[in-house]
């Protein structure tokens, strides 16, 4: 069961919404190792403070409909225990 | 060829048992000519990044399958 | 510790059903190049390396779990429906005969996955060009995985994989070159 009854893992807007938050970790991934080697540039470093933020919101917004992203306390729950619940990503 | 790829052209001996390939290539990609990235490097829109494989056009490595690349020759020279 | 993320890094898609290609794609997978060998590589040397250096070899092992999940999704998508004599008729009879549709690490050859694959010498240098080395292998592999296969959504995802290579070889060439800085030496911009 679903947050949100009119939504189902793997329809339509999932893909949609998953592969925006994808983009956005992507940039943060490729600033992340950027800034390991170049730890002075502080325009990558104000981009990537952005890009946190802006992570942190389409993240809440698509567990909301969809259920949680991470384990071990790193996103809610709804009831019943939805981290069960497929798909999981190589399903998708 | 484009400026990621070289070329080189192998030895054919007539003693060859098969057609030969006579252009054989490999490639040099954008990492080996860097060095240490400059900062501000234009960048990818998001989506665009994560379909590149990379945040700059500098550092893109677009790959051409050899097959498309080299072709089997005709006989011996 | 880590953390699961329950997402890809990349949408992985497999356009058609080509069992033959799962066992060509088990060379990254538990192959002497592949993402396991690279992720245990770096993590490893985490431990032996100046401090400068460490949040990179975290990140990019890391990120190599990342792509070695991306590898077991074709894996996984390209043998589930595949039948017995679909999987013996791709090479992949004696897999079956041990393993059935289970993924294992080995690589293309069905060779299990060993430690020797994993390089740890202790000197910072000669591990970063370990490194660099392993990363343009890795790249080559991918290039290979890309000629044998003409399913275009395969081959996004490896392009996407090769891509990714091409920008860990240059992380590390950077790190080569901080550490060939002088010690506490200040830089000026």
């Amino acid at each position: 069961m679903n947050a949100n009854p009119h939504t189902r893992p793997g329809d339509e807007q999932y893909m949609e919404m998953l592969t925006q938050l994808q983009a956005v970790d992507f940039v943060l991934c490729e600033l992340n190792l950027y800034l390991d080697t170049h730890p002075n540039d502080a325009n990558a470093i104000e981009q990537y403070n952005e890009l946190v933020q802006q992570r942190w919101h389409m993240a809440n917004e698509f567990e909301t409909l969809y259920g949680p992203l991470m384990n071990l306390g790193h996103s809610y729950s709804g009831y019943p225990w939805q981290w069960n619940d497929a798909p999981w990503p190589w399903q998708v | 060829m484009d400026s990621q790829t070289r070329v080189y052209f192998p030895y054919v001996s007539p003693h060859d048992p098969c057609p030969p390939i006579r252009v054989k290539s490999y490639y040099v990609p954008p990492q080996l000519f860097i060095g240490f990235q400059p900062e501000n490097l234009p960048q990818f829109s998001p989506m665009e990044a994560l379909m590149h494989g990379t945040l700059w056009p500098a550092l893109y490595s677009p790959y051409v399958p050899t097959g498309q690349r080299e072709r089997r020759g005709e006989g011996h020279s | 510790m880590w953390i699961y993320e329950k997402k890809l890094q990349y949408p992985v898609r497999v356009g058609k059903c080509d069992v033959r290609m799962a066992k060509f794609l088990m060379e990254q997978y538990g192959g002497a190049d592949g993402e396991l060998a690279a992720a245990l590589r770096y993590l490893n040397q985490r431990y032996t390396i100046p401090d400068k250096v460490i949040g990179l070899l975290t990140d990019i092992g890391t990120e190599e779990f990342a792509h070695l999940e991306m590898i077991a999704t074709m894996v996984y998508k390209l043998t589930k429906d595949a039948t017995m004599e679909e999987l013996e008729a791709a090479g992949l009879g004696a897999h079956y005969a041990n393993h059935d549709r289970a993924l294992f690490y080995e690589n293309a050859g069905g060779v299990p996955f060993t430690a020797t694959y994993i390089q740890a010498k202790g000197d910072p240098i000669a591990d970063l060009y370990e490194d660099i080395a392993a990363e343009e292998k890795a790249r080559a592999t991918y290039q290979w995985l890309i000629d044998m296969t003409d399913d275009v959504d395969i081959q996004d995802g490896l392009k996407y994989l090769r891509e990714r290579e091409v920008v860990h070889s240059l992380r590390f060439r950077e790190a080569v070159e901080i550490l060939k800085e002088e010690q506490g030496r200040k830089k000026f911009f």
